[in-house]
């Protein structure tokens, strides 16, 4: 009985205390599209800016098509995270195209790139540089230059940048590409250039990449320098290999 | 005791007579279509092209489409896996593809399988295939929906899909086993209309129990996996999944008793009432079939479910006694601070101090039914994996809740669970870590 007081007295005093706790600020309810992209910026941080632990990519200033792309391919089972498929599944392409184009608007800064993990030597840094710039001609390898713009920030509207992303996710979706967890549109020209690299050229690219600082004020190109030659060809930026006006 | 070599004799004779009947028996009960007259296919007064049309209304009202696909492989060509508490089934190819799926199929074996479950081959369907629900279906819209099927491209899965009879732990795959689960559990009929309703509920029933087989998940599943019957919907939980298919007949659950019919009708067309909104396979249900339902059919549904909830009132009002007075046992203080601390840090946010939640945009929780359901498993799964209602002409473009998975252990979730079950006047039972971790393990992040 005297528990039972006890609990009852104890609710009674939580219930008081309730409305004290409420008293702290509550953001206003605004009817826009940071409103409406909560459940995303719950992981991938505040407007987009990248996740805290480095499996959360940023999305703001991304290119517009290739984020609609990635939301498409978590819903068409070319990527796989359970969060992110049941998060998009009940969502039209309209809806899914203004959320893209939301965060490809936000022009945020870039932190400082990262230090190379001391076990990297400067070897390794100096083979991923060259894979990344001048890819590996006697092995049919083009650079990511080639695609992903001459200073790999990317290029409009549906290749992304390479820079100012964290080298756990990078490591993360290159080995996913070569495992065929990852995929894209087909032609899957993303695939079929990672299937060439070892798994030390892989790393060795992702290390360098990551420690790279994003140019200031950097956009991703309006289009590629050359287009892309056959056989390459890619089903999710189809405009790389078309002839410029 | 000793008994004569003549009384074994005989008793042999007589278990071999008793199980060749009860075989015999249970045969029959399986072949019926090789017994009855079949209603030939019909020739309507309408047009090809009219049929082709309601055929496609039609499976998108039997929603066929999303359990025939698989998640980016073409439309209707099978392969999407169900786990099951007797292992798992794959959907089958039903493009009129010739080698993987019905292309070299005529109107007489599409209606069979939908009618009596069987295969053109003979072979007996295993009931995930919901021909319990689907044997109601008319001859007529059987045909359309062959027709329809007829105009799409062939089509394969780029996988081979495997028969369930592999797939499913034995003896449950057995062509035994189904044939007695058969006996036991399914008689082919078509809907019989009731003479004292209208049209309208008549064809509110007509859809509810068959194309649309709300009851597949809307009924609990017995021991063998069957459902009482087509029309029961009093609530059941949805194995492996793990959600749980409120009672339509429930005022404490979905109250459709006390909702218009045009409120009714707009959760299955919008997604989303003013008390309430689809989620989880509910919301793909919405998505892929009702959304895009005719608003007199929409209407239909609501007038029968409507009518049976108001009748399962009226029965529940004379007999009660009143035991409603349930008591709940107060959850302890160290949890109830937990829960309020909780939802301080996390839901106050969009759902607000009093649970009042913003209109239009955030579920008010406070006199929440889903929130007092006594299974709080949906519950959990929408803290767990958070997630957006369906997009829809009448609600394009949706706010959504983040996952909290991996930012909330389970204690944290019962406490805050049972603080929304406690507040605002609520009084349903506390929810414990482990009935989270039972979904958190079962389905990972």
């Amino acid at each position: 009985m005297f528990l039972r007081t006890l609990k009852i007295l104890s609710l009674w005093a939580l219930c008081q205390l309730a409305p004290l706790h409420a008293q702290t600020p509550v953001q206003a309810f605004k009817d826009d599209m940071a409103e409406r992209t909560r459940a995303c910026t719950a992981c991938h941080g505040e407007q987009g800016k990248a996740g805290p632990d480095g499996y959360y990519p940023r999305l703001a200033g991304k290119p517009s098509g290739y984020l609609f792309n990635q939301l498409k391919n978590f819903q068409d089972g070319r990527r796989h995270y359970n969060l992110m498929t049941r998060l998009v599944d009940p969502l039209s392409d309209p809806y899914l195209m203004e959320m893209a184009t939301y965060f490809a608007n936000l022009q945020l800064p870039y932190p400082p790139a990262a230090r190379a993990p001391e076990r990297v030597s400067k070897d390794i840094l100096r083979k991923g540089q060259q894979l990344a710039l001048e890819g590996d001609s006697t092995r049919n390898i083009p650079a990511c230059s080639t695609c992903h713009g001459a200073q790999l920030t990317g290029v409009q509207p549906n290749v992304p940048g390479l820079l100012g992303l964290p080298l756990d996710y990078l490591n993360a979706q290159l080995g996913a590409w070569q495992t065929h967890q990852r995929k894209a549109a087909a032609p899957d020209c993303m695939s079929d250039i990672v299937q060439r690299l070892t798994s030390e050229e892989l790393v060795a690219v992702s290390t360098w990449l990551s420690t790279q600082n994003v140019p200031l004020n950097a956009t991703a190109a309006k289009q590629i320098s050359v287009p892309l030659k056959a056989p390459w060809r890619c089903g999710s930026a189809p405009e790389l290999s078309k002839a410029r006006p | 005791m000793n008994f004569p070599l003549y009384f074994w004799r005989y008793f042999a004779i007589l278990w071999a007579a008793v199980l060749g009947l009860l075989g015999a028996a249970i045969w029959l009960d399986n072949h019926r279509d090789l017994f009855e007259t079949q209603p030939s296919p019909r020739i309507e007064a309408m047009s090809e092209k009219m049929m082709v049309d309601k055929g496609h209304e039609l499976l998108r009202l039997g929603n066929c489409m999303a359990c025939h696909t698989e998640r980016g492989q073409a439309a209707g060509a099978g392969g999407r896996a169900f786990d099951t508490p007797f292992g798992k089934v794959y959907s089958s190819n039903i493009t009129p593809d010739s080698q993987y799926g019905l292309g070299t199929w005529n109107a007489n074996d599409f209606w069979r399988a939908l009618h009596y479950g069987k295969s053109k081959d003979g072979r007996l369907l295993t009931p995930v295939f919901p021909y319990q629900h689907t044997t109601l279906i008319a001859r007529e819209d059987s045909d359309a929906m062959f027709e329809a099927i007829k105009t799409w491209a062939p089509a394969a899965n780029q996988k081979a899909i495997a028969q369930a009879s592999k797939t499913l732990d034995w003896p449950y795959g057995t062509p035994l086993a189904i044939a007695v689960w058969r006996s036991l559990f399914f008689t082919p009929g078509v809907y019989q209309a009731d003479p004292q309703q209208s049209k309208e509920w008549n064809r509110g029933a007509y859809l509810a129990q068959g194309l649309g087989h709300c009851a597949a998940c809307h009924s609990e599943r017995n021991e063998w996996g069957a459902i009482a019957s087509v029309n029961d919907f009093s609530g059941g939980r949805m194995p492996v999944i793990n959600w749980y298919a409120p009672s339509l007949t429930s005022l404490k659950e979905t109250g459709l008793a006390q909702q218009t019919n045009q409120d009714i009708a707009k959760l299955l067309q919008a997604g989303r009432n003013d008390q309430a909104t689809a989620s989880g396979p509910m919301a793909e249900v919405v998505q892929h079939s009702t959304q895009h339902w005719r608003d007199e059919d929409l209407l239909a549904v609501a007038t029968y479910l409507k009518d049976l909830a108001q009748q399962a009132l009226q029965r529940a009002a004379s007999a009660s006694n009143d035991k409603s007075t349930q008591t709940v046992s107060i959850p302890s203080a160290k949890v109830l601070s937990l829960g309020a601390k909780t939802y301080e840090d996390h839901c106050v946010q969009c759902h607000l101090s009093q649970g009042q939640g913003v209109p239009g945009a955030y579920p008010a929780l406070a006199n929440n039914r889903a929130v007092l359901l006594n299974d709080p498993t949906n519950l959990v799964q929408s803290v767990l994996y958070g997630g957006y209602p369906v997009s829809t002409p009448l609600n394009p473009r949706p706010y959504g809740m983040p996952p909290y998975i991996l930012t909330l252990d389970d204690r944290q979730i019962a406490a805050v669970l049972t603080h929304l079950r406690t507040q605002w006047g609520h009084q349903a039972p506390e929810v414990t870590p482990l009935q989270v971790n039972r979904i958190r393990a079962l389905q990972g992040p």
